[in-house]
């Protein structure tokens, strides 16, 4: 690959990307030029970017037949990294919608530019094929999302977990950067497709791969919050404005599971048996300590946070079980699990703007207050439970299809258990909404036209996804075969 | 086949209802029961007439529909009836439909509950014309929800949110540690396809049906009640308000029942054949223990709950016998078990709510005030001893005679149980609807709307037509416990 083989087509691949950017500077702009009054469009507009953005991304970025590297080896553009893109556009646009009018970033346009850089470091994620390029892709995502999670100055919980995030984030990422120069140093090579045959060839002891692989791990680990890297995840979620714990709780999490499977299956090959081992042990780890800890949440945000852990754990099992049905898995419970949580967030903002208050305990008589909310947020619930006919069901299904495919039984019984303590905490939650009353029953709650939208959007994915997963698990099965 | 799709009417009309109702405004209660009562009586009436149009002389499953789902995996979406599942989809139609007419009074957010209801009968529906492992589990676990929200919004304020609870739990484990058992058997049997015809086709090694049998067979057979699974059973049944309870106790535990034979049994034919001794002996203290615990109750409801449990012991021994007169009595006994208990629980509610307790020594001489609920429990318990001229003859017969041919001492032990229930039927009866009523009852209990008489007269009609012209039922079973027995090797 040299700069030779440079093709203007090649542009068309990054499309989303330079879009992304674009829409970065508008919103900036707007920002200047609007009166404050009507800098409360800057949601419709970031959102309506965004949307634009995934429409032009389907028509003419999607993947040739080829699905090579590009740009002199720097990115792949395969249709696994397609799909990741088009579910960070769709997140980005519904964490626009949600931020609408809330308190303190909604008439910000820095808050807005830093989204669309974020969700242009998350395409990048996605895509990058190169160690170089895909430890700047993680920067330009965390460095916004950091900042996002700290945005509301005045409030000290949201300063606390800006700050935490930033530290948190730092440490892991230079742990992976460590691990990416021992690569780089054993192989003298930093193209991801490359590189195994270079480890292979410049005959490293199986050792120091594993301990690379750690290393690398470690990184993604804290992007996809999985134990023992979790401990950022509740102070974060609880204390950063609600539409950016959604955001960070799932594309942030989605771009990390899209690097772990690329980076795991295309670098270290040779040592498959020790890192799958390793996942799989932090995989029962994550879900089992997510769910415990959850059981005893009292704040809604903390226990979707812990629940968060947990779904991380059960998207680890469908890597683990190498495979092609496992990779789509994670793809398919991934776009399952973007989709509900933003809804469960979604429902949260609103409440939290009425209410004041993210407490359980004050969700009591939301299903007199609100009928459509509380429906809204038993589908979501119900969907990260995993009851059909919703898409957290059929996802939970094909990730313990993929790990019963390759012998791991043991893993799946372990998924499935864990499953049960979820419906229990899920379920507490429902009471609340649908069995106790509260004093301030007759207060209705008002839901903004954009937040309704992207709400309806959540859920009609949510159900059509679960009715109808067939397309969803064809397209998640091509895209995986992109990475074998 | 039928050009007339008529399963998937029947199983999409109550979720279809249930969605349009959560459209109306919540406070014009009546057009919400309107809808409800239109929705369950037209999937009552297509139900009876699925069950009349079908063609005996031809066997095997009949209105068939396939249609690809996840073409990735071989899932579809396959419905057709036989013998066995044929009166449960008419038992379903008959309870969804009385339990409306039951619920009519209903007050707190009928929407909601109309709402949920109706999806629950979607999953019943869908699970009991099932032909296709993952859709069989799709509306499985449709089945399960609403139940937490009938029961912890609806029930019983003293024990609602524990039972609940413990009965969700109960049921979603049951139903998940199925599931793996099922994706296990999915790739054993590498056909990729979940389609259950094929699937028992697969000649699956022995060694393999041995170690899966228990995952999948107990798995389902929690919903059934089977001893020592069955303790959210009474508590749910209790807490549960009245429509839910005959749903639950008239359909759910079918299901599990149900689930366990297709899955269990006619996927992992030589697991059942080793495992039957088990579920034999598991199923016997159901039958005993059930009985005994039942006559012990002062709780009106808790009774009924635990005669649920002993009923159903009676329907996996009838499993268990593996030969034609067991599967054809179990076949029966679920349907005639459902009807009763529905009844049991219709007769419950409407004393309840007229005396606002349900302890037994409190009640007495209900008759006096309502005559046809009286008459409507009485029969009930008849059919409840199998006394011939009822269902439950019908039903607990030919599981007795089964069971005589494998297991004499399991019969021996089980008729006991039969012994018991007569013995608590005749105590509630007594202490219940005969006998002086206490003083402060007396001019207060208020008498029966014709809702709640049509759904009484209804529920007893099919147990008397059942008890004294068999034939318009149990050669439909019959037949569908020969094709079970197929899979066994023989008839």
């Amino acid at each position: 690959m040299s700069i030779i083989d440079y093709d203007p087509s090649m542009l068309m691949a990054i499309l989303p990307e330079l879009l992304l950017l674009g829409l970065a500077m508008v919103v900036l702009a707007a920002d200047v030029i609007w009166r404050p009054s009507q800098r409360r469009f800057l949601a419709w507009l970031t959102a309506g970017g965004m949307t634009a953005i995934l429409v032009l991304a389907l028509i003419f970025s999607r993947p040739d037949a080829s699905q090579g590297l590009i740009l002199g080896g720097m990115l792949r553009h395969d249709w696994m990294a397609f799909a990741f893109k088009l579910l960070f556009l769709f997140a980005g646009a519904v964490t626009a919608l949600i931020s609408l009018d809330f308190p303190g970033v909604g008439e910000r346009g820095e808050y807005f530019a830093l989204l669309a850089v974020a969700t242009l470091g998350m395409s990048l994620m996605a895509s990058a094929a190169d160690l170089i390029m895909l430890y700047l892709a993680i920067e330009t995502t965390s460095i916004p999302l950091y900042i996002l999670a700290g945005f509301i100055k005045v409030d000290d919980k949201s300063t606390e977990s800006g700050i935490k995030y930033f530290l948190f984030g730092a440490m892991a990422s230079t742990v992976m950067l460590y691990g990416f120069s021992l690569i780089f140093g054993f192989a003298g090579e930093t193209n991801l497709y490359a590189l195994a045959g270079k480890l292979a060839a410049g005959q490293v002891s199986p050792w120091v791969i594993i301990g690379a692989a750690v290393l690398v791990l470690v990184g993604l680990a804290f992007k996809i919050s999985a134990v023992p890297f979790h401990f950022w995840a509740p102070d974060v979620y609880e204390g950063a404005p609600t539409p950016i714990t959604a955001f960070v709780s799932t594309a942030s999490k989605a771009a990390g599971f899209a690097v772990l499977l690329r980076v795991m299956l295309a670098v270290f090959p040779q040592v498959e048996a020790e890192w799958t081992a390793i996942v799989a042990a932090m995989a029962v780890a994550t879900m089992t300590l997510g769910n415990l800890i959850a059981l005893a949440q009292k704040n809604i945000k903390r226990l979707l946070a812990y629940s968060s852990i947990a779904h991380a754990g059960y998207a680890m099992i469908g890597l683990v079980a190498i495979s092609q049905l496992g990779s789509a898995s994670v793809l398919f419970y991934l776009i399952a699990y973007v989709v509900t949580n933003l809804a469960a967030f979604g429902v949260v903002v609103l409440f939290a703007r009425a209410a004041g208050s993210d407490e359980i305990a004050d969700y009591a008589g939301l299903s007199r207050r609100s009928p459509g909310l509380a429906l809204a947020l038993m589908v979501a619930i119900l969907s990260l439970a995993g009851m059909p006919p919703l898409a957290g069901f059929v996802a939970k299904v094909y990730v313990f299809a993929a790990a019963v495919q390759t012998g791991l039984v043991w893993l799946a019984f372990v998924g499935v258990l864990n499953s049960i303590i979820g419906l229990y905490y899920y379920l507490v939650v429902l009471k609340v909404v649908y069995l106790y009353r509260s004093e301030d029953e007759d207060k209705p709650i008002a839901v903004p036209r954009g937040a309704a939208l992207g709400l309806a959007v959540c859920l009609a994915a949510i159900l059509i996804i679960g009715v109808l997963s067939g397309p969803w698990l064809d397209w998640s099965l091509g895209a995986s075969a992109a990475l074998f | 086949m039928q050009s007339f799709p008529i399963l998937s009417v029947i199983v999409f009309t109550p979720i279809v209802a249930g969605m349009l109702i959560l459209m109306l405004p919540g406070e014009r209660k009546t057009e919400i029961r309107m809808t409800a009562l239109a929705a369950a009586t037209f999937t009552f009436l297509l139900s009876v007439w699925a069950y009349f149009s079908y063609d005996k002389a031809l066997g095997g499953y009949q209105f068939v529909e396939k249609y690809t789902w996840i073409k990735a995996l071989g899932i579809s979406y396959h419905v057709g009836v036989d013998g066995m599942n044929l009166p449960l989809v008419l038992l379903t139609g008959v309870v969804m439909f009385t339990g409306v007419l039951i619920s009519w009074g209903l007050d707190d957010r009928p929407r909601e509950f109309f709402a949920l209801l109706f999806i629950l009968a979607t999953g019943v529906f869908g699970v009991f014309v099932a032909l296709d492992l993952f859709h069989l589990f799709f509306f499985y676990e449709i089945a399960v929800f609403p139940m937490y929200l009938l029961i912890a919004v609806w029930g019983w304020q003293v024990t609602r949110e524990y039972a609940a609870m413990k009965l969700t739990l109960y049921l979603f484990v049951g139903s998940v540690i199925a599931l793996v058992g099922a994706l296990a058997i999915y790739f054993a049997a590498g056909l990729n396809s979940f389609d259950l015809l094929e699937l028992e086709q697969a000649g699956l090694s022995t060694t393999f049906q041995r170690f899966w049998f228990p995952f999948v067979f107990f798995g389902f057979a929690v919903l059934g009640g089977i001893f020592p699974f069955h303790n959210w059973s009474p508590d749910g049944h209790v807490a549960a308000p009245t429509a839910v309870s005959m749903f639950h106790a008239g359909v759910l535990m079918k299901l599990g029942a149900f689930a366990s034979l297709r899955v269990g049994f006619m996927l992992l034919p030589e697991g059942a054949q080793y495992w039957a001794p088990v579920i034999l002996g598991l199923a016997t203290v159901n039958v005993v223990y059930g009985a005994s615990i039942a006559m012990v109750q002062t709780d009106f409801k808790y009774v009924i709950g635990f005669s649920s449990v002993s009923h159903m012991g009676l329907v996996m021994l009838g499993f268990a016998t593996l030969n034609k007169n067991g599967l054809t009595g179990a076949g029966l006994q679920m349907f005639s078990h459902g009807v009763m208990t529905a009844l049991f629980f219709a007769v419950v509610g409407m004393v309840y709510d007229r005396a606002h307790t349900r302890e037994i020594p409190k009640l007495g001489g209900m008759a006096k005030a309502l005559p046809l609920v009286a008459v409507a429990f009485i029969i009930g318990g008849l059919v409840s001893m199998g006394m011939p001229g009822f269902s439950g003859f019908i039903a607990e017969f030919p599981i007795f005679l089964g069971l005589w041919q494998t297991a004499p001492v399991v019969a021996i032990i089980a008729a006991l149980g039969i012994v018991i229930t007569a013995a608590y039927v005749m105590r509630v009866v007594r202490n219940v609807f005969f006998g002086d009523m206490p003083k402060e009852f007396v001019g207060h209990i208020g008498s029966i709307n014709s809702l709640d008489k049509v759904a009484l007269v209804l529920l007893s009609g099919i147990m008397i037509l059942i008890g004294v012209y068999p034939s318009v039922m149990a050669p439909l079973v019959e037949s569908g416990a020969e094709a079970v027995l197929r899979l066994f090797g023989g008839g």
